[in-house]
């Protein structure tokens, strides 16, 4: 219920602070202001304020860099597959890597988060005390590894592993669409690169939504236990509506690091510029592993052609972003009542 | 508050994380005499002083280990080569950051003219350092000697072919009994000089079936992309079929089969430093100080591996700043020694042919 002064918008007339505080802080403040006061209430704004700047300055660097190598496009960048600016004439579009980038995060997150929660809610309400502080601690330490360490697992270990489940999949569900294969191959798929995805962004939205389950207030989870619920009936009743607004930012968070992961992704991924809902089959690329892949060999315009392509992610990230706020935003006032 | 009444089993919880990562790259030290001799033998002639270059990751191992006996020689120098990428180290030279740059291809066209502006009162030179072969690796369980034609190859990697029991396959392989495999042909999927000179021996020795352009981005349709030479290795040694090419060194490491790769004068040639000197001997050397090569991958030589790449050092013969001058004069001297030479050729690298080595010492004799 606190309002917490953000500088002028304070004055909330229900806003009962310390005694001290009596008087409205807004207003004709300024002898009452000190130095600390004033030097911290600009410090937080400088921070607010730096970081708009930094968003628009990337943003701005972004387009800038881009826009000859745009000019110089004789494919439609956003229809094209093809991706060849380094050729004369350079045609490049990022239909296929878009494509790639959105599946493989999707599919990751439809791994990922059930497991995630499952993992929050087993601390939170099943594991006693003794397991469920090393669990989280081991959840927490998955997050420490870096993504270059998950490629190469993913490459060398994962991959021949995998090969096995993938085939019996195509063998058994290849009437599916999504599960059948181009030539009858599977290897470094889609599938596997999710799979690899799903484990990275694991211990972010366990971790979050641990937080979140943590928080869900005492009283709301004895009034279900009293009225008869078993624990399966308290976590749906009081925990879930609870958490879920907080569990929804936490897979946005997961969502981005999928979409933007970049070293792992290109270890995984065989790299090629094509549209298949085969999720199976060796085939596929994202934004970021494209770039990673181009740009050590890239001449100006390939240069351009991959921040325009770094553009489009940073585009889609930020649409995420406000998707998710939004959603957040609806739900915030159901959360406390259910 | 707690839930639970029931007394819960301790329950033991282990993670292992087992990793392996593939070593690229023997640290191997003794150089072997090699039968290649450079005009200039001998020890060091030292420089002190500090100097930055970077640019092919093909030739960073060749570089690394150029660098810890040099600086070992000579104390007081520092040389600090980062392998960022040909296009990288390029531009840096232009840009004036660095004084030699190592690239996969020749400098030219605009950017060597915006390169000569450092060059005050001498030339921009592309000297031929590095050379080393690109070996043909394949898993295909119970088939040694795969022999292979520029045809077939390139037929493999366009697509044109899909099984390894494939008729023109087993035209390059008489007596060898091949499984219907479905080949998986691997590329990198990074930018890479690798590539680059893959693709120009397929275009320059088999025209009619490889229709793609050459260059450091894979262009044809079809087959897997990997990153870096040992994801090409890795991806290689974890599928059956698999086809792929790499610097010998990785192929060493990982200890696949390599295919024998027929030359212009119609022999099968397995690959090694040796066979790969006396291919890269089949070029023609631009005239001095730009000694840039032209590959003859039609020449008749015998004994010749025809796929390699060469690796050149970039820089100024003047326009330097005097200090750095002095050292890279000095360290490029040794790199195109014999002592040089010799020193990488347990890494996998060939030793650049007599008389090329020769024309390379005397342009950077003339660095001032």
């Amino acid at each position: 219920m606190s309002s917490e002064s953000d500088g002028q918008g304070a004055g909330s007339p229900r806003g009962n602070g310390p005694p001290a505080l009596k008087k409205p802080v807004s207003g004709s403040a300024h002898a009452r202001v000190s130095p600390a006061d004033l030097i911290f209430k600009n410090v937080t704004r400088a921070a607010g304020i730096g970081l708009l700047v930094l968003i628009a300055a990337i943003a701005a660097f972004l387009v800038i860099e881009a826009t000859s190598a745009l000019q110089a496009n004789t494919g439609n960048f956003f229809t094209t597959t093809e991706w060849f600016p380094n050729a004369s004439p350079p045609v490049f579009g990022i239909a296929a890597l878009l494509f790639g980038t959105v599946l493989t995060a999707v599919i990751a997150m439809i791994i990922a988060v059930p497991v995630a929660v499952g993992i929050a809610l087993f601390i939170t309400v099943y594991a006693p005390r003794r397991l469920a502080t090393p669990l989280a601690f081991i959840v927490d330490l998955l997050a420490a590894v870096p993504s270059v360490v998950f490629g190469l697992w993913g490459l060398i270990v994962l991959v021949p592993r995998m090969n096995g489940l993938q085939q019996w999949l195509t063998d058994y569900f290849g009437w599916i669409p999504l599960f059948s294969t181009d030539d009858g191959l599977v290897g470094r798929s889609i599938f596997v690169a999710s799979i690899v995805l799903a484990i990275m962004i694991l211990p972010i939205v366990a971790a979050i939504s641990r937080e979140i389950f943590l928080q869900v207030p005492n009283p709301h989870k004895e009034a279900a236990l009293a009225l008869g619920a078993t624990r399966w009936e308290m976590i749906r009743t009081a925990v879930l509506p609870y958490g879920k607004p907080g569990v929804i930012s936490a897979s946005m968070l997961g969502l981005g690091r999928a979409m933007g992961e970049t070293i792992a992704v290109a270890l995984v991924l065989p790299a090629s510029f094509n549209i298949s809902w085969h999720i199976l089959s060796p085939a596929g690329n994202t934004i970021a592993a494209n770039v990673a892949n181009g740009f050590s060999e890239a001449n100006p315009i390939g240069r351009g052609a991959l921040i325009a392509s770094g553009l489009v992610l940073f585009i889609v990230t930020m649409l995420v972003n406000i998707m998710a706020r939004a959603v957040i935003a609806r739900r915030r006032e159901f959360s406390g009542a259910t | 508050m707690n839930i639970g009444k029931r007394q819960v089993a301790v329950m033991g919880l282990a993670m292992s994380a087992v990793l392996g990562v593939a070593a690229c790259g023997s640290d191997n030290n003794t150089a072997s005499p090699s039968s290649t001799a450079g005009t200039a033998t001998g020890a060091i002639s030292c420089a002190t002083g500090s100097i930055v270059a970077s640019g092919s990751t093909a030739q960073k191992n060749a570089m690394d280990e150029w660098v810890k006996k040099y600086q070992t020689a000579c104390s007081g120098s520092t040389i600090n080569y980062q392998a960022v990428g040909s296009a990288a180290g390029k531009q840096a030279f232009v840009d004036g950051k660095i004084d030699f740059a190592g690239s996969d291809s020749a400098i030219s066209g605009d950017q060597a003219t915006s390169a000569a502006k450092r060059c005050t009162g001498g030339q921009l030179v592309n000297l031929p350092m590095v050379a080393g072969p690109v070996a043909v690796i394949y898993n295909l369980a119970g088939v040694k000697d795969l022999q292979l034609s520029a045809a077939t190859l390139a037929k493999i990697y366009s697509g044109a072919i899909t099984k390894w029991n494939d008729p023109v396959i087993a035209a390059d392989n008489p007596g060898l009994t091949l499984p219907s495999t479905t080949i998986v042909s691997v590329h990198r999927s990074d930018g890479s000089g690798t590539t680059d000179n893959l693709t120009k021996y397929l275009a320059g020795a088999a025209a009619s079936d490889w229709t793609f352009a050459s260059g450091s981005d894979w262009k044809a349709p079809g087959g897997q992309g990997s990153k870096g030479s040992d994801g090409v290795t890795a991806t290689v040694k974890a599928t059956a079929g698999a086809i792929g090419y790499v610097e010998l060194s990785f192929a060493e490491n990982a200890s696949l089969s390599t295919a024998k790769i027929k030359n212009g004068a119609g022999e099968y040639v397995a690959v090694s430093t040796e066979a790969t000197s006396k291919g890269v001997s089949t070029a023609k050397v631009a005239p001095a100080p730009d000694l840039k090569l032209t590959f003859d991958y039609t020449a008749t030589t015998p004994g010749a591996y025809p796929i390699y790449l060469v690796t050149y050092e970039i820089t100024c013969t003047q326009g330097l700043a005097a200090s750095q001058a002095t050292l890279v004069k000095s360290f490029l001297t040794y790199t195109s020694s014999t002592n040089g030479q010799a020193a990488i050729a347990d890494l996998g690298y060939a030793p650049l042919p007599t008389d090329l080595a020769s024309k390379v010492s005397s342009v950077v004799a003339t660095i001032s």
